[in-house]
């Protein structure tokens, strides 16, 4: 079992990851971190880059937390993509970063938090920054 | 040298409707320039319908734009990403993306953009002196001058082309076959049009360019769509430092002048001149070892060298009327629409077309230089969208040109067809510049040779006698000859080696 992060390179993601270091270690698990950029440009800002990286794994093993960082591509399913990675490592929590999106912004891009809160069938653990 | 004329060619390009083409032109190249894949062959391909609707200069002012503003875009991918968006800022790589990772993005990006205004600028004046002096050599050049010519760049085309030479003949041999389609011209018989009415004109130059170069290649990119995925580089600081430019100026100068020369030979344009102006610069430069390593003349030669030659590979066009390469051929397409044959006659004809495009590219490269560095922010968020929200747009837009061109429905389905044959032509590895450039010299090609047969009363040693046309066959001759010797000569002196 490991504790499940999705990263992204802004302020809640941030959040979502020291969140998820404090769960792995009341849990007592490892921590894996998924940061899915998303493919078909040849450039996106949704994947952090390899200095952020070493920061993170730095921050991780600080904390004692053995860290393990994927970044399988996504192209249309976000969600999908997270919950797939979560039953292939059998992630016992999944934690996200929550940033506030409006009623008619839900309409028209969708919320990958909102279907990742309501398709995983493991508990979620949701953090603001 | 009579300069009246260059005088008014200032009056066309001031005039507000053809500054702010040349500023669209630029602009869109620069974009252009920034997506990889998308070359300025197929920019100026995807958007010949919409130079219909504005006067002729006005319309090479703005292709002319998209041409040399695509040289420098392509240097922005290939310092931040390692990722070149056009062929002819491949070698800026090397040192561009290695100047990226020392932080040094900024610099490495803002000596490009002064490389490229100086290049261009110097190709500008050499091309001032240097065209009308071509053209009024070239009023002398008849029929078996012209066979000769083309054949020439089409061989030219092929051998200092990339790939393979044979790969690069057999496209340029189907460019030849399709220029062949259609009733003939002068007995009037019709040649592979299998009956169908609109073949019996002959295929237009433009859905075939739309096609090979638009189509094709957007098609052609969607195969890796899902590569190279890369987290964005932070630009600061652009302006190189004083030693930096310094360091440089010796760079800049040599590749511009590696540049301009390089640019006027057919098939060697911008891509052939980055090339040799790197390997130059690395050659005389006192500590090779560092190119490769953020050298900065790495960045400023190659840079220098491109739009140089993008701006002299106007001079075989305007005075001869002959294309040196894909992107010119496509504006010769361009040129053609509007009625106006490229040739030595243009200079005198229309000095309004000639001096106004020439000068365009002063003020064109002023363009460059202000906006390039400010605008780097928008081109790298350019990048973020998605192939699959961008190709479809493109496509929709090359279908809805080819047909506004001539309101032909026959001419949408042509181009599918041909972005098809590009398609697979780029799969199997064969370029498809040499067959647009075949295709458009073929017709050239065809008339000339069968008029000067007539004129020789059907004897081809008449060639040899004139004396223009003699030299230009001893240089056919010298050209496939060349490399022919070369290589028994490499054979021969590493069987010695082997002894």
């Amino acid at each position: 079992m490991t504790v499940l992060v999705g990263f992204l390179p802004t302020a809640e993601g941030e959040a979502a990851f020291r969140a998820g270091i404090d769960e792995a270690k009341r849990r007592g698990e490892s921590l894996t971190l998924v940061n899915s950029p998303r493919a078909g440009a040849p450039v996106t800002t949704s994947q952090a880059d390899e200095a952020s990286l070493a920061a993170l794994v730095a921050a991780a093993s600080e904390a004692g937390v053995e860290l393990v960082v994927r970044q399988d591509p996504h192209e249309d399913d976000l969600a999908g993509t997270v919950l797939a990675i979560a039953d292939e490592v059998d992630a016992s929590v999944i934690v996200i970063g929550l940033r506030h999106r409006s009623v008619v912004g839900k309409l028209l891009m969708g919320s990958s938090a909102q279907r990742l809160l309501l398709d995983s069938t493991r508990p979620v653990l949701a953090v603001k920054p | 040298m009579d300069f009246a004329p260059v005088i008014d060619g200032f009056g066309v390009v001031l005039q507000p409707e053809n500054l702010l083409f040349c500023l669209i032109g630029v602009t869109v190249g620069m974009l252009i320039g920034v997506l990889p894949g998308l070359g300025p062959a197929a920019t100026v391909a995807i958007l010949l319908p919409i130079t219909l609707t504005v006067e002729p200069v006005t319309a090479i002012i703005m292709l002319a734009g998209i041409f040399y503003g695509a040289q420098y875009g392509g240097t922005i991918t290939s310092v931040l990403l390692r990722l070149p968006g056009e062929a002819s800022s491949v070698v800026t790589v090397f040192d561009g993306y290695a100047m990226a990772r020392q932080g040094r993005a900024g610099a490495a990006l803002g000596i490009a953009a002064i490389g490229s205004f100086v290049g261009g600028t110097i190709a500008i004046i050499g091309l001032t002196f240097f065209a009308p002096l071509v053209a009024s050599f070239a009023l002398d050049f008849g029929p078996p001058e012209y066979t000769i010519l083309a054949l020439l760049g089409i061989l030219l085309v092929a051998s200092v082309g990339s790939g393979t030479l044979v790969k690069a003949l057999i496209a340029a041999g189907i460019g030849l076959l399709l220029a062949t389609i259609g009733r003939d011209g002068f007995t009037g018989s019709e040649r592979f049009t299998f009956d169908v009415l609109q073949l019996s004109d002959g295929i237009d130059f433009v859905p075939i360019a739309m096609g090979v170069f638009g189509l094709g290649e957007i098609l052609y990119n969607l195969e890796d769509r899902n590569n190279n995925t890369k987290a964005p580089t932070k630009v600061t600081k652009v302006l190189p430092s004083k030693a930096e430019i310094k360091q440089s100026s010796g760079a800049i100068g040599r590749g511009s002048v590696i540049g301009f020369f390089l640019g006027i030979l057919p098939g060697g344009g911008a891509v052939l001149s980055s090339l040799a102006a790197y390997a130059y610069e690395k050659k005389c430069s006192k500590n090779p070892e560092r190119f490769g390593q953020g050298a900065i003349e790495g960045v400023a030669a190659p840079e220098s060298a491109n739009n140089a030659a993008a701006t002299s590979s106007f001079i075989p066009l305007l005075t001869l009327g002959i294309p040196a390469n894909a992107t010119i051929a496509v504006i010769y397409g361009a040129l053609l629409i509007q009625g106006v044959t490229p040739g030595p006659q243009l200079v005198e004809d229309n000095p309004d077309i000639f001096w106004g495009v020439v000068n365009s590219m002063y003020i064109g490269n002023v363009f460059l230089l202000i906006m390039s560095i400010p605008l780097i922010g928008i081109f790298v968020k350019i990048l973020q969208v998605r192939a699959a929200i961008l190709a479809p747009i493109t496509v929709l837009i090359t279908l809805i040109g080819a047909y506004t061109i001539a309101n032909s429905v026959f001419d949408i389905f042509l181009v599918c067809l041909f972005g098809a044959i590009g398609y697979l032509m780029k799969k199997v590895g064969l370029e498809p510049g040499p067959l647009v450039l075949a295709f458009v010299l073929g017709v050239l090609l065809e008339t000339a040779l069968r008029r000067s047969l007539i004129l020789f009363g059907g004897d081809p040693t008449g060639f040899i006698g004139r004396p223009i046309s003699g030299t230009l066959v001893a240089i056919l001759v010298a050209v496939i000859a060349f490399p022919l010797i070369a290589k028994l000569w490499k054979s021969k002196t590493k069987q010695k080696e082997l002894v």
